[in-house]
């Protein structure tokens, strides 16, 4: 199975939309090479706008190009975006409302043994907190390229979370994205497994270990973390025994948001996959699984959550 | 570019302003009258006497950083016509579109939504990036306040409009001398600030900030130095012209009574 640097598709299709479109510029926080941009960079001197390591100022400023008719793609490590620049993607961006795309590269535990201070688990959190912020994980190359070109045709703020971790192709090429819809990968009645992003590929393999034993799981991707497809978790809790969400952040980000719709809406026994703690050092394969982001642990979960051992 | 105003003019038109002020404060119970009587010559000069909002060459662009200073930005949009006089009885009632914040999405000559410090200038930069790279003449204008430059991000954007060249792009610094608590040299002090700016590759000028002749003058004449963004001092008083306020911290956000609003406005009629 190929695996694939979602940074790859990212950066190809901001290319061509660039080509297509003077309005759209990149701004970056000497996050270049980290971000893939050095083509961008070649082909767009002047549209590339690296602003140094001033992660406040750089979303200030992308908001400034914004009001100046520009579509600003921010594009640095998501640890840094989110939680250095809050206050201006809160202000500046969210609640001015400007068109601008705030890109958070190598998002949850993605720099591994860089350690806790580049990892965003945070970030799926503090974001969907934000009112007018749409929040999209992509899980594949092909689904990140068409996050990239809603985004830019979107009038409005959003938060794309794009991975460096090797994922497999889920989705086929040239497929849109449509906020707040979500994608069911596999029906089945007994549970509901519902995930994002790098969780996307191990929770399939679940499902089929999970079809083994005879349990039928449905899978529901949900890049689109805000707005959220609340008739689809309400449908799928409605017609299972119980839920799982896995996502490669804390819990309170994906687990939180349908845990809300959940609890309101159609009550059932729940269990939520992903970090809960201060990772310790170890490499980013390491930490999935220690988080159990993995096939065999997201199948535990599922069979714990409907009784089923 | 507009002919220069006469300063007689621009005199009266912010006592106008001032009065305004004086009522929304009053009447809404609520407001930062110190920093808006600091800053009113200010935007003043800048609206009447110095902005280029028409141009079909890309219009010039104006953000006030010190956003808790909306009422003054409000009473001079009214001054200059850009917003219907009837509408500032609306300050900071439920659903008025002026906030006690000025809020971009609600008021069409708010550039940017301010209020938290440190944010105007940032996305000042991004304004005059963008103008230049649409080719534009249009310049761009941030007005901050004093204590605000205690902000890091401030310095990140003085930073990268320096190494950037963005000769069209202007900091006012209404320096007042006090925030909210005490003075700014008693809090964290900036002096000196005009070999800070110097320093980081800015051309620096100061200026007696009521004087509205002197302010639009330097203001029209950008750049003053070409390939350097221009940085102005303006010395002001907080709660300028009024006595019993001027340079005094507590009228921050103090409201004055019935009373010390009479004494204000006859203060303000004779200036």
């Amino acid at each position: 199975m190929t695996l694939h640097d979602c940074r790859d598709a990212f950066a190809q299709t901001l290319c061509d939309l660039a080509e297509q479109d003077h309005r759209i510029v990149a701004v970056v926080n000497d996050s270049v090479g980290s971000s893939k941009l050095g083509e961008f960079q070649q082909h767009f001197p002047d549209r590339l706008i690296n602003v140094g390591i001033a992660e406040q100022a750089m979303v200030g400023v992308a908001a400034g190009l914004a009001a100046g008719g520009r579509i600003p793609f921010v594009s640095a490590a998501s640890c840094f975006l989110t939680a250095r620049a809050m206050e201006q993607i809160k202000v500046d961006v969210a609640y001015s409302g400007h068109h601008v795309i705030l890109c958070g590269q190598s998002p949850g535990v993605a720099y591994g043994e860089l350690g806790p201070t580049h990892h965003s688990p945070e970030d799926l959190a503090w974001l969907r907190a934000i009112p007018g912020l749409a929040v999209v994980v992509p899980a594949d190359p092909a689904e990140t390229a068409a996050a990239v070109r809603w985004a830019a045709a979107y009038d409005g703020p959003a938060f794309l979370r794009i991975s460096r971790m090797g994922v497999p192709d889920v989705f086929p090429d040239g497929i849109e994205f449509q906020p707040g819809v979500s994608s069911t990968l596999r029906e089945g009645r007994d549970v509901g497994i519902i995930c994002m992003g790098t969780t996307v590929a191990p929770t399939l393999a679940a499902a089929h270990i999970l079809a083994a034993e005879g349990v039928e799981a449905s899978v529901i991707s949900m890049s689109s973390l805000a707005p959220l497809d609340r008739e689809a978790i309400v449908a799928v809790a409605c017609r299972t025994r119980g839920l799982v969400t896995v996502e490669e952040a804390y819990v309170s980000g994906l687990g939180g948001a349908v845990a809300e719709v959940v609890v309101e809406h159609c009550p059932v026994p729940m269990r939520r996959v992903g970090l809960r703690d201060v990772a310790p050092t170890g490499s980013t394969s390491w930490l999935m699984h220690r988080a159990g982001i993995a096939p065999d642990a997201i199948a535990s979960a599922a069979r714990e959550v409907i009784g089923h051992r | 570019m507009n002919a220069l105003a006469d300063p007689a003019e621009l005199a009266e038109a912010a006592r106008r302003v001032r009065l305004r002020d004086l009522g929304m404060v009053t009447d809404a119970g609520m407001g930062h009258i110190g920093g808006e009587f600091s800053v009113t010559d200010i935007l003043v000069t800048l609206y009447l006497g110095v902005l280029d909002l028409e141009s079909d060459d890309g219009r010039d662009r104006m953000v006030l950083s010190k956003g808790h200073a909306a009422a003054a930005l409000y009473s001079t949009l009214a001054e200059a016509g850009l917003l219907p006089e009837e509408d500032l009885a609306t300050f900071v009632q439920p659903e008025s579109a002026l906030n006690g914040h000025p809020a971009r999405t609600k008021l069409e000559w708010v550039e940017a939504s301010t209020g938290p410090l440190g944010h105007g200038l940032p996305i000042g930069v991004g304004m005059a990036i963008a103008a230049r790279l649409d080719g534009s003449d249009a310049r761009t204008y941030v007005v901050t306040g004093d204590g605000e430059m205690q902000e890091g991000s401030n310095w990140e954007a003085l930073m990268i409009a320096a190494h950037r060249g963005l000769d069209r792009l202007v900091v006012i610094i209404d320096r007042n001398g006090l925030q909210q608590g005490a003075s700014v040299a008693e809090t964290s002090d900036l002096e000196p600030l005009g070999d800070k700016l110097r320093s980081f590759g800015w051309a620096v000028r100061e200026v007696d900030g009521h004087d509205h002749g002197a302010l639009q003058a330097a203001l029209s004449s950008v750049p003053w130095v070409p390939g350097r963004p221009s940085a102005l001092i303006a010395r002001t008083h907080k709660g300028h012209p009024v006595s019993f306020m001027s340079d005094v911290p507590a009228w921050h956000h103090r409201v004055p009574s019935a009373a010390e609003a009479a004494t204000a406005r006859a203060e303000v009629e004779s200036s």
